[in-house]
């Protein structure tokens, strides 16, 4: 996605090559194109693209893929700490 | 009409259709089957976008909610896909075992989930569905360029009427706060004052979401910084620079500088939680983010309340 960059060395996409198959489902489904399949090697091509939305690891069959996925939300953020704080149960995420 | 009512806000959480099988044009056994949420404004850009063409339409029940955030909450799910698949009776329409289905449902939908539950495989299709006709035309191939998400000018722009509806509730505690912390002064609680103050105190509100809830959205790859905190203190303090000469006229320095702080802080974090509409932030990133940005709003209103208060005092 040209124009847009967000925070450095943040996102928790973790690749293990090791167990890739090389199905790339993962190249299909990533919005932002940061997979790249070389023969039947994966490559990341910048992990910092990554915005966790966890489409990749979901559909991974090998489990080469994993990433804490979720939805970037401050005020959802912002409810969860407050709720942790009081020692209440999180609310569950707006959208 | 509908449209407008659900990218307000207003209808939202409305606004859907019936889960079930539906058609364009006059499919047959061998049409394709495209897969989409129960949300109106989804379903409504899906059939407008292939309307040229025959196909099903299976709308999954992802309670009313778009494509891409059902995936991201687990209600656009294989579950629910095979569930709709077996109620509308799938098999006996079409003679293939194929789904497509949007490329944004990935985060939800385990493809390999699907066929195990329900026999049909999935083929992920492009990101947007004005390009689903190209896409089938193609049968697939050279499809990068749709499956990329994009955040255009149109497209940030549209996001602004709803997240000013969403603090339209805020907004009414934000004025009676703003009358009483208005009223105070030497005469221990003046009505005129708060009155006369706190519409002060409410411009300076107005001028917050405007830098934070409307211009971050609209100059969002222009601005500097990474972070969206910082963003907000920039549009903030550009807005408060330019609105001084109209309304700073017989306001002391300590009440210019409390109103200053209050519109940039909530601008700071209208930009902040902007961050949730975008299509490239990262939970990790907003967390770290909030870290840092939070406090510096919460000093940044703590100081504003306090200048505010004092200021009748100092005179």
């Amino acid at each position: 996605m040209r124009g847009y960059r967000y925070l450095e060395h943040t996102a928790t996409l973790r690749v293990d090559p090791q167990r890739c198959v090389g199905c790339g489902l993962c190249v299909s489904v990533c919005p932002h194109r940061l997979f790249a399949l070389e023969g039947r090697a994966l490559r990341v091509l910048d992990p910092d693209l990554c915005m966790e939305c966890g489409a990749c690891a979901r559909n991974c069959p090998s489990g080469a893929i994993a990433v804490t996925p979720g939805v970037g939300c401050a005020a959802a953020i912002l409810a969860g700490w407050v709720s942790r704080l009081l020692g209440r149960k999180a609310p569950t995420r707006c959208c | 009409m509908g449209t407008a009512g659900a990218r307000l806000g207003v209808i939202r959480r409305r606004y859907r259709v019936a889960p079930g099988l539906y058609a364009v044009g006059s499919p047959g056994p061998d049409s394709p089957v495209l897969v989409t949420a129960n949300y109106k404004l989804s379903f409504d850009s899906l059939r407008f976008s292939v309307s040229g063409i025959d196909a099903w339409l299976l709308v999954t029940d992802t309670r009313g909610i778009n494509v891409w955030c059902a995936a991201g909450k687990g209600t656009f799910s294989a579950g629910e896909v095979c569930d709709i698949v077996r109620r509308s009776r799938l098999v006996e329409v079409v003679s293939h075992r194929q789904l497509v289905l949007p490329q944004l449902a990935a985060p939800g939908v385990t493809a390999r989930k699907v066929t195990r539950g329900c026999g049909f495989s999935v083929r992920f299709g492009p990101v947007r569905a004005t390009d689903l006709p190209a896409w089938l035309e193609r049968d697939g191939q050279g499809d990068e360029a749709m499956r990329e998400v994009t955040f255009t000018l149109a497209e940030r722009a549209v996001l602004i009427p709803v997240e000013l509806y969403l603090l339209a509730r805020p907004l009414v505690g934000l004025v009676v706060l703003a009358l009483f912390l208005s009223g105070i002064g030497p005469g221990f609680f003046s009505p005129a004052a708060a009155v006369q103050r706190g519409a002060l105190l409410l411009g300076a509100t107005g001028l917050g979401i405007l830098a934070g809830a409307v211009l971050v959205p609209l100059l969002l790859p222009w601005l500097p910084a990474r972070q969206f905190w910082l963003k907000g203190v920039y549009t903030g303090l550009a807005v408060t620079a330019l609105a001084r000469p109209l309304v700073a006229a017989g306001l002391s320095i300590v009440e210019q500088v409390g109103l200053a702080l209050w519109a940039v802080a909530v601008s700071s974090y209208l930009a902040m939680n902007f961050t949730g509409s975008t299509p490239f932030t990262s939970l990790s990133g907003v967390e770290r983010e909030m870290r840092r940005g939070l406090p510096v709003q919460l000093h940044a209103v703590g100081a504003a309340a306090v200048l505010w208060v004092i200021a009748p005092f100092l005179v």
